[in-house]
Parts: C-alpha cells; structure tokens; sequence
C-alpha cells in the first residue's frame, strides 16, 4: 500500500529531505519511499512509480509531497509518524531563535556588513538569486548544479565587470580568509593561494600542502568548467589569479583545472606569468608543459602541493613517488600481494570525490592499464552498466547517475557502502582503491560508517581462499572534526593500507598488483 | 580586470548570508564566523511562466522603482480626517435609490454567497424597496437592483459590506491629496446585516442609527472639527490594537475624543447615554473608521503608471479580488478561502462561510494583519503565539514597499509597520500578504461564528503579475 503526504507551503531544502528519505527507507516495512518537494521533476517521478494521487499531482514546488510504499496500515503509520518527527526537528530547531530573513534583500537590510553570499537551493532557482546577490555588491559562491553555461557567462561577466568572485556553479570548495566553505578542510594558513576549478582537487592539494608543512591563504572555486568550456574562458580563473596577484599575503599562486580549452590554458599561463609570483599549474591529465617562465607543471595532485610547499620553503622543487621508506614500501607490497587467488585480477576504485577519481584513473592509463569508468572520456570504456564494475574499474560515486534521490556520497556514505558490498561478492577483484574525504560538508565519520562493509569484504575474500588488499588514502588534516589520525587508525584497524595522498594509494595498488601477478 | 573588490573582502571579516542547505551556515557560525541562514522559498512558487515574466519586470527595475516610490510617497503624506456623516445616497459619487454596494470584488445575485444575500434582502427591506424576504429575493433577482462594489465608489464595507442609499457614512477626507472614502457606521455584534442577518431587530437598529445615533454623532463631530485618523491610529497600535480586527483602544479613543462634545449637545440626555452605551458595548466601532481611513489613503496612490502597488485586496464571500495600481481598475480575483481559525462555542468548520469583506483594506497601507506584531492579544483570537504575531508582521517586511512613518510597533523598536504591498516582491519571495479575519456563519442571519488566518488564493497574484508585465512591455 502507498501512505501519502501533501503539506501545503511547507519548504524544506532538498539535501535535508534526502537525508529524510534515506532514513525512511530504511525502515521495516517500507519497501520505497519520495519525499521531496513538489517540483515538476518529482511528480513526473511520483508518477512514473505510480505512487501520484490527485492530490501529488496538484502540488506546486512550495508543497511537501511524501508518497511511502509499505507493507501494511500500521508500518504505513509509523513512517508517517517518523517523516513528520523528523521534519519538526529541523522545526524545533529553528523556532525559539531570532527572526530569520526570508528574502536576499531583507538579509542584506539586516546584515549590510555581508561580504559574500552562499547558494546551495535548486538550480532552477540559483541563478537568479546569485544575480541579484552580485547586483547588491557581494560575492557568491554558487554550490548548486543545474544552472546553464548561458546563465554562468551572464553571472560571470556581471561578477568580471563588478570586480566581485562568482564562485561556481558547481562549486563546492573554497577556503576564504581562512574559513572552509561547503565541502571543505581545516588547513593551516601561509602563503599559498589557489584558484582551482575542481572541489576535490582544491582539497586534495590544500590537505597535502598543510601535510607537508605549508599554508595557505586563500582557495577560490571557480567551478569545473570555468576553463573547460571556452565559452566561459576562465573568467573567474582569471578575476582569481588578478586578485592573488594583489594579494600582499600570497607569495606563491596554485591553479588546478581539468585540462582547460586550449585557447584558454594559453591565458591563464599568460596571466599567472604577469603575476610575477612563481606559480604552480595542475592541469590534471595533461602533460606538463617546459620552459615557462616562473610556472612549474606538476604532474599529480600531491606534486602540485608539494612543489608549492618546497617554493614557499624557498627549497627547490623536489619530486618522488613514495614518502615513506623504500623498504617498508616493499615489506607492504610482498605482505598485500602475497595471499592473493589467482582468479583477483582487477583493480576496483569505488571513490566519492570526482577529482581523486579522475587522478587514480589517469595515473593508471598512463602506466598503460585499461580501466573502465563512469568518468572515462573514451566512449569504449566507459562501464556498459554503471552498477555493475567490468574488469579494471574506477567509479565516481559522486556522478548523477548514482545519487539519484540520495545526497552525494561524502554527506551519505550508503551509496558507497552498497557497491562495496556488491564488489565483495566479486572473485575476480584484486584490490580496492578508497578516498576518505574529511571536512566541514562530509560525513561526521565517513571511514567508520563503511568500516563493517571493508571488513566482510575481507571476510568474503579470505573465505573464498584469497585476501583482498584494501588501499584508501584520507583528503583531510587533523584540525578536521572527523581527525585525520583518528579516521587514518579506524581504516589501519581492520588491516587497511593508507597511503598518504591518492597519488600514492594509486601506485601502491598498482605496485602491489604488479607484485601479484594481476598486470 | 579589477579585483580590488575581491581583495577587500580577503582584508575583512567574514561576513556570509545563506541560501539553501543549513549546515553551511551552521559550520561558519560554529567557527566563529558571522553567518545569517535565509528562509528562503522559492520565488512566484516556483512555476516557470511567473519566473519569465518576473526576469522580464526586472529588467523594467528602474521605472517600477520609481512608480513605486511615489506611491509609497502618497501613503505616507496622506492625511485622512473624520469631516462629517451623511447619508449615502447625497454623498457617495454614483449613488441612485436602487443601488446596493456590496464587500469585495463584482458579484451578481445568483453568486453572491449565504451572508451577502442575506444582507442584501436586510438592505431592500430597510430601505423600504420590498416588505419581505421573499419579495426582496425576487427583486435582487429580477435586475432591478445595481449591485456594485464598494470600492468602485471609493467605499469599503467589513463583511458583506451591504451599503444603500438611506444609510448614514462617515465622510473621511484626504486634506492633503483631497480625495474621499466613505464607509457605513458599525452595527455592533450579535445579529447584523453585515453578517447576512435581516430580522426585525436588525432593520430596527440601522433605522435608531439612520435617525438618532447617525445625527447626534454628525453634532458632536461638528463642535469637534475633523478627527485626524492618522494620529489616532498610529496612537491605537501602540495600545495593543492592529485596527483591523482588534478596535478595543481605538473604540475608547473615539469615545474619548467625542465625550466631551456629546454631552454639550442640547439632546435628550438618554439619547445620548444610547450612543455612547452602543459605542461601548461594540468592540468595532472603530473599524468602520480604521477601513474609510485605508481606503483615503490607498486610493490616492491609485493609477500611477509602472507601479506594482496592491490598492484593493477585498472579498465577497465567493471570489477574493485584488488590483494594482499600475493596471487601472482591473480585478485580479481567485476563489475565496476558507479561514483556518477558532470557532465560537456552538460551532465548527461545517458552519463556516468563506472568507468575505472589504476590511482587508487595512493591510494595504500598513495595519491590521501587517501590524499583528503591535496586537499580541489577537493572536488568542486567530489562534497562535504572540511569537507569531511578531513573525506574520516581519514576514510583512518581505513585501512591501516600505516602513510607515506614522504607525508604529512599540515590541520591534518603535519599527515602522511593513507598508505598501508590492506585488513584484510577492513573486520575488513567494510570501504572500497576511491576513486574519472575522468567520461568517455560511447562512444568512446567524452572524459571527469565529476568527481566524487566510491565505489569498495565488492565481490572482500570478493572474496581476502577468498582466504587470503585458503592461510593462
């Protein structure tokens, strides 16, 4: 039977009903479970499962619809009773605070020493709340997707001709004046500041960087495809690195993109050399480029944060695969690889940041592995059924196509820990590559909620008379609140190889693969 | 390329506004950082063909602005004055004998709800056009009778908002725009005609008003010269009235200002304790003047070119009706709502009529519902918490034009009340306009049955915002 729900002008953010929707399904009895907001999309989707009655299809994207599949009146009931529980908290919450503004325009009345303006609603409706934001003077830092290339050039050149930052869309890491925004780490202040197209990304190299012993000063998101779509010409990278270039406090610039249009990679070099600041440049999968003037090419993530840090340490630029000790390196491949069956032959990377995956992917091509892909470029090799992994795979569970009804999977780790289960069933996988994103935005504990399903599928493996190696590295410093010694000992708990960046968890899993007989 | 923008904001603190998922906002204040969560909704309730037409005025920004600025201009110089009384049909522009003004938008016989034609067929026997229920139904039947709103005669009227000619007005005066507003004197509670009750004891009553009450106020009045309605007002919300549904203060302000020159008129001593014993007992008697007193005000900010202003948002018991003061004398009208409240002991929902009445004409220039935050013992009568009262007025903020000069809420900083509805902002923010008010029993002739909140029905918002914008193009 379907239990229905339809409050009237009732708004609820779509992440926080997500996370309701999760907690609902979860329940015995309930066999599926919408709770969302009455946009067009939703009841189209309330309608393909069936699950509409009048009532649904009359909703407006301001009326909370909740359509529950359940076994009988009385599950029915109780989950009707959790919906409601849980949305009062969020209630509870926030009655008994202050007045809260409704609208851009009163908060600004409010607060007129605002400086910069978060977005995270639906993308329908982002655009025009980010224009208005700009037009009043202030910066923004757009979170949400959805909002179209034409939209981002309208919002980019009103941000260009105002000298303000047009962060995103789609972005979803910035660290400005020391403070993490969205999905984001704690990372020790200096001398380094970044403009970077990609969220991972940013954290990857901010978290190497306060590793090795730098710091930053700011990290502006320009949003990914800031420099990959020529149309937008790396407007904001560029507005970034001008603003970097004036910044008294930076002494070294970053910049991290995809591989950029070529016309555009050409400006942003040319900008970051009028700079006059050496500059690192990470454009990931591209060959480095030489011989320009104050630019050094890094090749990897990890590289690109260690060049940094040895520029701002005024040492010359260092470069090595491993940091740990060559021979604890080898005793870590022979004890991983040595217990392997012979029928484990794949690589199976399940991660939850799009830009890790994209680098573990690479570095693998470029040690010529084939690897199929939800993220490959090469229409061959991209996976036939994305639910289901095929020979070497690498998946970015963070892709649409998984998180449907779900939040992303650094907030909701579930989504991970069903495809670790189902790999665990595999013979044929050889090694699992994880990231484990720390930081404001991800799961309070995002190691500890997947743990039990790494350590069946080590069970599994070892019953099956094999053993599977588990590599993950941690995106996070220990001034996160998850801790980054604290996630690091939970994964080392049950027999879990961490290597210090996801470069170095990508070579350690090709080594010991390649020790096992699997390449 | 200029960043010096960029770069100030690297020099100062952080300060952030949030729209959408909380636990960003939450994450900087928990940092220390100064962080504001938005309670946002989506803008003209997220339907597309609104959005288009909203980003087509915006780019008409400037000159909506500035209409909007001398509206807003209007409302806050205005100056409406008590002059005199009089009977309607000598004074109201368009009057004849056979004319019945009714609360809210057009409305004919055949749709006119319970109460209203309960009220018409008191209003034809009081003014001696039929003898009786039956006759007057087939005489409101019969096209004889020219039903007409209110407001097309720069008249309001609370419930069914019945007017014809014998009945005596109060005559408010606009001293610095010279406009008039006009509205019936308030019958008091229990069985009245504006509640659709037409007994003999109800037609008895509007006759004492017509012959005794109407003219011993009209003397007192003179010897008093012009009530400056602004001033009392604005003296009423600051004593826990918001002059829409709660008139206590103002009902003894009133009295106060005219006691002394009642009993220095050469009456009957006992026909003047009956007026000030009618004026007592009725809680009301001052909202037939806070409502003339709107519509003064309001009405000179009709017909400005460009502005999005909402000059009427009235009722009829059928359909609720709004109109702009960019688009003319257009009704924008949806059907109307049922009130979410409290009932009277002795009655339910099953009793209740729909929403009715031209007193919504408060909220427009500032009180009433907009100044719930100034009247925290309404909220017993609505239903809720004094905290909503101060929410539904700061909601208000949202969407209108401006703070009053003159009315103001002590609990919020002597603020000025959220004044001037803007339907552009209404679209903008997807909030909508408060309103509380009286519930009518759905049969004629049983009267009040209990108070509550509405919501406006939204097509006729969105219906204005497309025409706004036809008329923008």
């Amino acid at each position: 039977m379907i239990k229905r729900i339809v409050e009237k002008d009732q708004y609820f953010d779509s992440v926080f009903l997500m996370l309701i929707n999760s907690e609902i399904k979860g329940l015995e009895g309930v066999s599926d479970a919408v709770v969302s907001m009455g946009t067009e999309m939703n009841i189209q989707l309330l309608k393909d499962m069936n699950f509409a009655d009048d009532a649904i299809l009359a909703a407006t994207p301001n009326d909370l619809v909740v359509a529950i599949e359940c076994k009988d009146e009385e599950t029915g009931e109780k989950a009707v009773a959790a919906v409601y529980s849980l949305l009062n908290k969020k209630k509870e919450k926030s009655s008994g605070q202050i007045y809260r503004p409704r609208s851009l325009q009163s908060a600004v009345k409010e607060e007129p020493e605002a400086n910069l303006v978060l977005i995270s609603l639906p993308g329908e409706f982002a655009a025009r709340e980010a224009r208005s934001a700009l037009e009043k003077g202030l910066n923004v830092m757009l979170f949400s997707d959805n909002v179209s290339v034409e939209q981002e050039i309208a919002l980019k050149d009103l941000a260009v001709g105002k000298g303000l930052l047009m962060m995103g869309p789609d972005c979803g890491t910035a660290i400005i004046n020391g403070q993490p925004l969205c999905f984001a780490n704690v990372v020790s202040p200096g001398d380094i500041g970044i403009v970077g197209a990609s969220g991972t990304g940013i954290q990857e190299v901010t978290c190497c960087i306060d590793t090795f012993g730098g710091g930053i000063t700011q990290a502006i998101g320009t949003g990914g495809r800031d420099l990959k779509d020529a149309r937008i010409g790396g407007k904001m990278m560029l507005l970034g690195i001008e603003a970097l270039k004036n910044d008294p406090a930076t002494e070294i610039l970053v910049v991290i993109s995809k591989p950029p249009a070529a016309d555009v990679a050409e400006k942003v070099l040319t900008a970051l050399e009028k700079t006059g600041k050496p500059s690192v440049v990470h454009f990931i999968g591209q060959e480095p480029e030489k011989g320009r003037k104050g630019l050094y090419f890094a090749s990897s993530l990890e590289e690109t944060a260690r060049i940094a840090v040895d520029l701002s340490k005024g040492v010359s630029p260092s470069s090595s695969t491993f940091t740990i000790p060559e021979a604890e390196l080898r005793q870590i491949v022979e004890r991983e690889s040595a217990k392997l069956a012979p029928s484990q032959k794949y690589l199976r990377g399940l991660y939850t940041g799009g830009t890790v995956a994209d680098e573990a992917l690479i570095l693998f091509e470029r040690e010529g592995v084939t690897v199929y892909s939800n993220n490959q470029k090469k229409e061959e090799l991209q996976l036939p059924d994305p639910f289901v992994s095929k020979e070497h795979t690498i998946v970015d569970l963070g892709d649409d196509i998984y998180t449907v009804g779900r939040p992303h999977p650094m907030i909701d780790p579930s989504t991970r820990e069903d495809r670790i289960k189902i790999e665990a069933d595999d013979p044929s996988m050889a090694v699992m590559l994880l990231d484990i994103v720390l930081g404001y935005g991800s799961h309070h504990d995002p190691a500890g909620a997947i743990l039990k399903s790494l350590k069946e599928a080590k069970a599994k493996a070892e019953a099956r008379g094999g053993y599977l190696p588990i590599v993950a590295s941690v995106v996070g410093t220990e001034q996160d609140f998850q801790g980054y010694g604290a996630t690091v000992a939970k994964l080392e708990s049950i027999g879990c190889v961490v290597m210090p960046s996801n470069f170095q968890a990508s070579m350690m899993s090709l080594e010991i693969m390649k020790k096992a007989g699997s390449l | 390329m200029k960043a010096d923008k960029i770069n100030r904001l690297f020099e100062s603190d952080l300060n952030v506004l949030n729209m959408g998922l909380e636990s960003f906002s939450e994450t900087l204040s928990g940092r220390g950082v100064r962080s504001t969560q938005i309670d946002w909704t989506p803008p003209a309730g997220g339907k597309a063909d609104l959005i288009e037409a909203l980003d087509f005025l915006e780019t008409r920004k400037e000159d909506i602005e500035k209409a909007n600025a001398k509206a807003l201009e209007i409302i806050q110089k205005g100056k409406p004055e008590i002059v005199d009384i009089q009977i309607a049909g000598e004074v109201i522009p368009g009057m004849t004998a056979k004319t019945v003004l009714h609360a809210g938008p057009p409305v004919t016989w055949e749709n006119m709800c319970g109460p209203m034609r309960g009220a018409v067929i008191g209003g034809l026997i009081f003014e001696g056009l039929a003898a009786d229920r039956e006759e007057a139904e087939k005489m409101a039947a019969s096209g004889e009778i020219l039903f007409d709103p209110c407001h097309h005669h720069s008249t309001v009227g609370p419930m069914a908002g019945i007017v014809t000619a014998s009945m005596p007005v109060w005559v408010l005066k606009n001293s610095v725009y010279g406009n008039t507003a006009f509205a019936t004197l308030n019958e008091g509670l229990g069985k009245v005609l504006r509640y659709g009750a037409f007994s003999d004891e109800v037609i008895d009553k509007l006759r004492w008003m017509r012959d005794e009450l109407a003219p011993i106020l009209r003397k007192a009045l003179k010897l008093h010269g012009p009530v400056d309605m602004k001033t009392l007002i604005a003296q009423v919300l600051q004593m826990g009235d918001e002059g829409h549904n709660r008139n206590r203060a103002g009902t003894s302000l009133f009295i106060r200002e005219m006691a002394p020159h009642l009993v220095m008129l050469d009456e009957d001593r006992e026909k003047i304790a009956k007026v000030f014993n009618f004026m007592h007992q009725n809680d009301h008697f001052f909202l037939n003047l806070t409502m003339p007193t709107c519509k003064c005000l309001i009405d000179a900010a009709r017909d400005i070119e460009n502005s999005s202003l909402i000059v009427t948002q009235a009722r009829n018991g059928t359909e609720f009706g709004i109109q702009i003061s960019g688009l003319g004398s257009r009704w924008f009208t949806g059907p109307a709502s049922r009130v979410d409240g409290l009932y009277l002991p002795g009655y339910t929902e099953e009793d209740a009529g729909l929403d009715i009445g031209d007193s919504t004409i408060t909220e427009t220039v500032g009180i009433g519902g907009f100044a719930m935050a100034a009247a925290p013992a309404i909220v017993k009568f609505v239903g809720g918490s004094p905290e909503d009262a101060m929410k539904f007025t700061q909601d208000m903020y949202e969407i209108t034009m401006g703070e009053n000069s003159v009315f103001q809420i002590p609990a919020l900083d002597f603020r000025g009340t959220p004044t001037g509805i803007d339907l552009m902002k209404i679209a903008q923010t997807g909030i909508y306009p408060v309103i509380n008010t009286g519930i009518a029993h759905k049969d004629p002739g049983i009267g009040m049955v209990g108070a509550g909140l509405v919501k406006p029905p939204v097509n006729c918002y969105e219906d204005a915002l497309k025409a706004f914008k036809e008329a923008l193009k």
